[in-house]
């Protein structure tokens, strides 16, 4: 469903990924590590068609995102870092907005998809707030409403769990694992418990560069006895 | 281009999700009534047109449309919402057009609700309907001129303050460039040529609205300032390349 083939990107002189390759499945989650800086994000947002890679490709069903970047958005459900959206917007006319560039411009059709969200994300209570007068967690929690709305055959994550309490974090991974069967995921994380959890594929990055990528088994099995965050220090040491 | 209409509403209405709007549409209508009434001596003119109202638009533009055109892109960028934008299915035209055509909207709001003015012509005396519908028109493309260059500037930065500044010095220059002021002080003081006066001046606000004011509404000024506004938005879709 995901292919990358040498992805590069360079800011100015600094080159932040280096040739960076992998596919994924339908079913697949596949969880996306490394250090802060090491090309997570930056990764993800030439997949999502944001950034135009240096050099590389990035296809997603099959449709490469340099010429056909509509097509691709339109199968893929974005949550990047930090989850930004309108602040002064509140959560239900923040979605009904996605709605409708999402192309869901018929009343009922739009209601019908809000009310999905809104309840899978458990925004309920505040889908009458403006979007700044919420917490984190429900902030986190509009962006992720926004990425599922169009009920997206690929999902990419961009720390989808970061800034939630534990209770929350459980439930978004609860979330996750629902729904990927039917799906193709990626998510980017820097909690190891959490890739370890949800994710049947992993890929530690560093310095721009894939240095391992395996399912969380086979990573252990190569590193007999050692625990994910061991095997994680060993490869991204040359990082710090 | 399906997708400018949900893009164009939510900008537009951006503007009344904040106090901006309120605080925008008050002081403007205050300033540039004000300026027609004490500055341009409304009433003394003894005339039945809005040129009083008209007169001091140019100069009241440069600072009100870099105030409305300087969050356009600039807030997209500090906010990152812009990364949300565009890996929704929108190409960068339609965002561009999209949010150029709400911010317009806007402006046309604001010149529009100087309609009393008109009200109170038309009770007074019997205006030239043909005249103040012309006005009406320049104003609207003197804004879409004046906003073109305000969207760009605030494509290129995601701190608004630094887009507002930029936008006023250029619309300012431009404005300036045709006041008869400036204008006498090149062909007299300076002693340039007729000829290089009227170049100079050519690329003015002042010297393509003046017209419209008087009733004429000529194709070459029409043509100036939706193709200084066409201009800069095709730059402004290039300056969102990443």
């Amino acid at each position: 469903m995901i292919e990358v083939r040498g992805l590069v990107k360079d800011y100015g002189s600094l080159r932040a990924v280096n040739g960076v390759s992998f596919t994924v499945q339908r079913g697949d989650v596949l969880g996306f590590l490394g250090p802060n800086g090491a090309g997570k994000s930056t990764t993800m947002k030439m997949i999502t068609g944001f950034l135009r890679p240096t050099a590389g490709r990035a296809l997603v069903g099959g449709h490469d995102v340099a010429a056909d970047p509509i097509t691709v958005k339109r199968l893929i459900g974005y949550l990047p870092e930090n989850a930004p959206t309108y602040p002064e917007m509140t959560v239900e006319e923040f979605l009904d907005f996605i709605a409708e560039v999402r192309g869901f411009r018929a009343p009922a059709e739009k209601q019908a998809h809000l009310d999905r969200v809104l309840g899978l994300c458990h925004l309920g209570p505040v889908r009458r707030q403006t979007i700044e007068t919420l917490s984190k967690g429900y902030k986190q929690r509009v962006g992720f409403a926004q990425a599922l709305l169009h009920d997206p055959p690929v999902l990419v994550l961009d720390e989808p769990t970061d800034g939630l309490d534990p209770n929350q974090k459980h439930e978004v991974r609860q979330l996750i694992k629902q729904m990927a069967a039917a799906k193709t995921v990626i998510l980017s994380t820097h909690i190891l418990e959490e890739a370890e959890a949800v994710c049947n594929r992993i890929i530690i990055i560093s310095r721009g560069q894939v240095v391992a990528n395996d399912s969380p088994e086979g990573l252990r099995a190569k590193h007999a006895g050692a625990r994910l965050e061991e095997i994680f220090r060993q490869l991204t040491q040359t990082d710090t | 281009m399906s997708q400018i209409p949900p893009l164009l509403k939510r900008e537009f209405l951006g503007y009344f999700r904040s106090p901006v709007a309120y605080v925008f549409l008050i002081v403007f209508l205050m300033a540039s009534v004000g300026c027609a009434f004490f500055l341009g001596g409304f009433f003394d003119a003894n005339v039945a047109s809005l040129d009083t109202y008209f007169n001091f638009l140019p100069w009241l533009f440069i600072l009100f449309v870099p105030a409305a055109g300087m969050r356009l892109w600039a807030e997209e960028k500090r906010a990152g919402t812009i990364e949300l934008l565009f890996t929704l299915p929108v190409t960068p035209l339609e965002a561009v057009l999209a949010k150029f055509l709400a911010a317009w909207a806007f402006l046309g709001l604001a010149v529009l609700l100087s309609f009393p003015l008109v009200l109170t012509v038309a009770y007074l005396g019997s205006p030239d309907w043909g005249v103040l519908a012309s006005g009406y028109l320049g104003a609207l493309l003197m804004a879409g001129g004046f906003l073109g260059i305000c969207s760009l500037t605030s494509a290129f930065t995601k701190n608004q303050v630094i887009s507002f500044v930029i936008s006023v010095f250029v619309c300012f220059l431009l404005v300036l460039l045709g006041w008869s002021v400036f204008t006498d002080f090149l062909g007299g003081y300076l002693g340039l040529p007729v000829w290089l006066v009227d170049v100079v001046s050519d690329f003015s606000f002042k010297t393509h609205f003046d017209p419209f004011m008087k009733g004429i509404i000529d194709p070459q000024d029409v043509m100036f300032f939706l193709s200084l506004a066409g201009f800069c938005l095709f730059l402004n879709v290039l300056a969102l390349d990443r």
